[in-house]
């Protein structure tokens, strides 16, 4: 395990993203190809993002969060994060995706509230 | 003795109304947009700035650095040329790179335009700069490079 990869959860209909430490360019050369090949071989309906262990996010999370959204948006799936710190919900509101994702807390939050919509 | 104290005290501390300057050429790599930001970010450190004020400036150069890595040199060879420098309590950070220029620089800073082909950006790298920093100018022109020269005040 290293601070600089993605790795990922699944639980039930769920999909949990732990995001690396610094969610830049670079770190995130691969999360495009490993998402879509989860997708093709579970069923999932919902995204949780963790941004619990992120300390440094630039526009490169803003794509990542967009893309995913409208991914689930097409199976009317939905897209939640959770473990953001202040500058990073900030980074995310600039970045306009404040609004298309459901912002909790704790991971159990974030996975419990799928099954309600 | 008495000159060489003077010297170590005085003049080698620089003058106060003058700006220091720092330079960094690194290569077009992916890799290398975490160190030019954190190599601005400790150079930035000396204005005393607060943690959202150092976290907004590593992201701002981090935008720039990586416009030159994926658009300016299209993820090829290059070098990118960083200068940061302070004046008072004034932060100037310029990115420059010799790639392929931007054609309509108005447009490139419309939030959400891409050129990207891989559809993972979001077209929001010039938006970013703009909300985390004072002042931000774009000179290029096609063929020869881009150069994206920011400001912020520290310490406010």
């Amino acid at each position: 395990m290293n601070d600089t990869a993605f790795l990922y959860e699944a639980r039930g209909r769920v999909l949990v993203i732990h995001l690396p430490k610094e969610l830049d360019h670079h770190n995130s050369r691969s999360l495009r190809y490993e998402t879509d090949l989860l997708l093709e071989e579970n069923y999932i309906s919902r995204i949780v993002f963790d941004f619990s262990k992120t300390v440094f996010m630039d526009s490169t999370g803003i794509g990542i969060l967009l893309n995913r959204y409208k991914q689930m948006q097409r199976s009317g799936g939905t897209v939640a994060i959770y473990g953001a710190r202040a500058q990073i919900a900030r980074l995310l509101s600039i970045g306009g995706v404040m609004k298309l994702v459901d912002r909790y807390d704790t991971k159990e939050a974030a996975i419990a509230e799928g099954g309600k919509k | 003795m008495g000159q060489d104290r003077e010297m170590r005290t005085g003049k080698c501390g620089g003058a106060d109304s003058m700006a220091e300057t720092m330079r960094l050429e690194i290569e077009s790599h992916s890799r290398n947009e975490e160190f030019a930001r954190v190599v601005v970010a400790v150079f930035a450190s000396r204005l005393d700035p607060t943690l959202e004020e150092i976290d907004d400036v590593k992201t701002a150069v981090s935008e720039a650095v990586t416009n030159a890595v994926i658009h300016g040199y299209r993820c090829g060879p290059g070098t990118i040329y960083i200068e940061a420098s302070v004046r008072g309590k004034e932060l100037t950070v310029s990115v420059r790179d010799e790639g392929v220029g931007i054609p309509d620089i108005a447009k490139a800073r419309e939030p959400m335009y891409t050129t990207d082909c891989t559809g993972e950006r979001s077209g929001m790298g010039f938006a970013f700069m703009e909300a985390l920093m004072d002042q931000v100018q774009v000179r290029s022109l096609v063929g020869e490079g881009t150069e994206v020269t920011m400001k912020k005040l520290i310490g406010r």
